[in-house]
């Protein structure tokens, strides 16, 4: 059955939708304005000369690349270490079993202030100087939740029996991870590993406290940040935020696709 | 020549409960074994133990006379029949069927090859290309069974491998289930709660009661002469009867077993041992009808053929029976 919402109801909804996702228009909007100084609406003309200028300037790539880098290795180490973690709890059974679970994804629920002040303060107690490599190990705290999440939802959905016919017919530990665990597995950590990446990749706060000081640590939308106190050439900002909004959307939308599929349960059925 | 499997005092533990109970068992090679019991019996723990996938708390596990004590699952020679059957999902039927000779590294078009003819031997050719997903409940059983047996196993077990397939087709597969076995000259050892099943299709079957076996014989002996009062119970639901009312019937005071379709309507002047009592229900089974009546406090149930004059509710009745039949149960 379908039901019709009031009218007051509808025109709340479209309220919301409009307040959500007119803003990210406007941004499309002003990369192709020819006012450099302001954000007047409507833009006083309309220019694509801003995508040549952003390509030209050198301060946007070491962000950029920077910004990849940490997002590809606390991809990686979140897709490690999040399908182990995954694996062991989807496996077991014991006491405290649902609040150490809770204590796995705690950190995506935290404030990123309090991650950040907290690897703040025990970094330096490991001995490591802030840089990269430090922004990575910030991101991997909630990445290995993404990864986690998604992960320990295909291990539930797998039937145990499969992994245990696997061992009946032959096959060595490796053999079903490689042939049986992973194939089943493999969406739920593409999807999984396409969020981490894209929250990684825009991701402030722990990053301004994980950073080191100097440009070598500065992200991409951290570049953004600062970028907007200057005067001159503001749409040049505009057109990062574009690339920004596409290397975050699209892995969004193709996880969203790869997760809803397959939704019956691997190795059931009879 | 050593037996296919062999239990001795084996004993499985969870925590406190005894799942198995120093259990002695002999399987012979070639045999169609069952193991007979309710849920929580032990049954699929101790084909558990077999397969590797449970280790003995206690005693010892012998395979074709090698101990299995340090043998994990997937370097034993005997092969699985799940109950979910747990097909491979991403994998067609022959890539299934193929799969543990894959990973004993037979190449791709040898392996194949033998999948398609083992396919065969289920009555499966043609359907090497579908997925598990594309089959019925009945054809997926096939697979399975031909996953368990293209690499030769020299014992196959089978967890109640008919437990989820409609009545008709669990006859066709018990039927052929049977033909395959006596082929292939594997020995096959099978768990299931059906008695019925157990006695139509094994050679010799295990009755479990609480991780302990209550008697182990041919489907025959077990039928006609239950060990124990369990055993006369679960398989075949006989009668029952007290130490007095065996007494009275002219045997020993102990409890004894009666088949109900072991007791006949009284002819006038019928020779040998009588029930008498009256009729407190009937029920009609096309083959006959079941009868029950209550002797001396004890619900008493007959098998009538058809053609018999049942008496109505309420009437007296009285049943004889050849001596032989009644079964004295020696142990408590």
């Amino acid at each position: 059955m379908r039901s019709e919402a009031s009218w007051p109801l509808r025109i709340a909804a479209l309220a919301g939708l409009l307040f959500l996702h007119l803003p990210i228009l406007l941004i499309f909007l002003y990369a192709f304005t020819t006012d450099e100084r302001t954000f007047t609406f409507p833009p006083p003309g309309l220019t694509t000369q801003w995508f040549a200028v952003a390509w030209n300037r050198a301060d946007i790539w070491p962000p950029l690349m920077l910004s990849l880098q940490v997002a590809l290795f606390s991809t990686l180490l979140a897709l490690v270490l999040g399908t182990l973690v995954a694996a062991a709890m989807s496996g077991a059974r014991f006491f405290g079993r649902d609040q150490l679970s809770l204590l796995i994804v705690l950190p995506i629920a935290l404030p990123g202030v309090i991650t950040g002040i907290a690897l703040r303060s025990a970094i330096p107690m490991l001995h490591l100087n802030f840089g990269w490599q430090t922004i990575v190990l910030g991101h991997a705290t909630f990445c290995i939740v993404i990864v986690y999440n998604n992960a320990v939802a295909r291990f539930r959905r797998l039937s145990g029996g499969i992994l245990e016919a696997s061992a009946d017919l032959g096959a060595n530990a490796f053999q079903t991870f490689r042939y049986i665990l992973l194939p089943n597995l493999g969406t739920a950590l593409l999807a999984g590993g396409m969020l981490a990446f894209a929250l990684s990749f825009d991701e402030v706060i722990v990053t301004t406290f994980t950073a080191g000081t100097g440009a070598a640590s500065k992200t991409l939308p951290i570049w953004m940040l600062d970028e907007l106190i200057r005067p001159r050439q503001r749409p040049v900002t505009n057109v990062v935020a574009m690339v920004v909004f596409a290397t975050t959307f699209l892995p969004i939308l193709l996880a969203y696709y790869l997760t809803r599929e397959g939704s019956e349960t691997a190795g059931s059925g009879k | 020549m050593s037996p296919a499997v062999e239990f001795r005092a084996v004993s499985r533990h969870f925590g406190p409960v005894k799942a198995v109970d120093a259990v002695d068992l002999t399987i012979a090679e070639g045999a169609f074994f069952a193991m007979l019991g309710p849920s929580g019996s032990g049954k699929t723990t101790c084909l558990r133990l077999i397969s590797g996938f449970e280790q003995p708390s206690y005693g010892q596990i012998r395979i074709f006379g090698e101990d299995v004590s340090a043998v994990p699952p997937h370097l034993r020679n005997v092969n699985t029949v799940f109950q979910d059957y747990a097909l491979f999902p991403h994998m067609n039927v022959r890539d299934n069927v193929a799969y543990g000779l894959m990973v004993k590294g037979m190449g791709r078009a040898a392996r194949h090859a033998k999948a398609e003819a083992m396919l065969d031997l289920v009555k499966l050719d043609g359907y090497g290309g579908r997925k598990p997903a594309q089959l019925s409940g009945g054809q997926r059983q096939r697979v399975a069974l031909a996953r368990a047996l293209v690499g030769e196993p020299r014992v196959l077990l089978l967890d109640e491998p008919l437990g989820a397939l409609d009545l008709k087709l669990r006859e066709a597969m018990q039927d052929e289930l049977k033909s395959l076995q006596r082929r292939l000259g594997i020995t096959f050892v099978f768990v299931t709660h059906d008695q019925g099943e157990a006695l139509s299709m094994a050679d010799s079957l295990a009755v479990f009661h609480n991780g302990k076996i209550a008697q182990i014989g041919t489907p025959s002996q077990i039928y006609t002469q239950p060990a124990t009062r369990f055993v006369a119970d679960f398989v075949g639901s006989s009668n029952l009867l007290p130490p007095a009312l065996t007494a009275s019937l002219g045997g020993p005071p102990k409890w004894s077993s009666l088949r109900p379709e072991a007791l006949h309507l009284a002819q006038s002047a019928a020779p040998g041992p009588a029930l008498t009592g009256t009729v407190q229900g009937q029920r009609y089974l096309g083959l006959g009808t079941r009868v029950t009546l209550a002797v001396q406090g004890t619900e008493i149930a007959a098998f009538l053929p058809a053609g018999t004059q049942v008496p109505p509710e309420g009437a007296p009745i009285t049943l004889t029976f050849a001596p032989a039949a009644l079964h004295v149960i020696d142990a408590e």
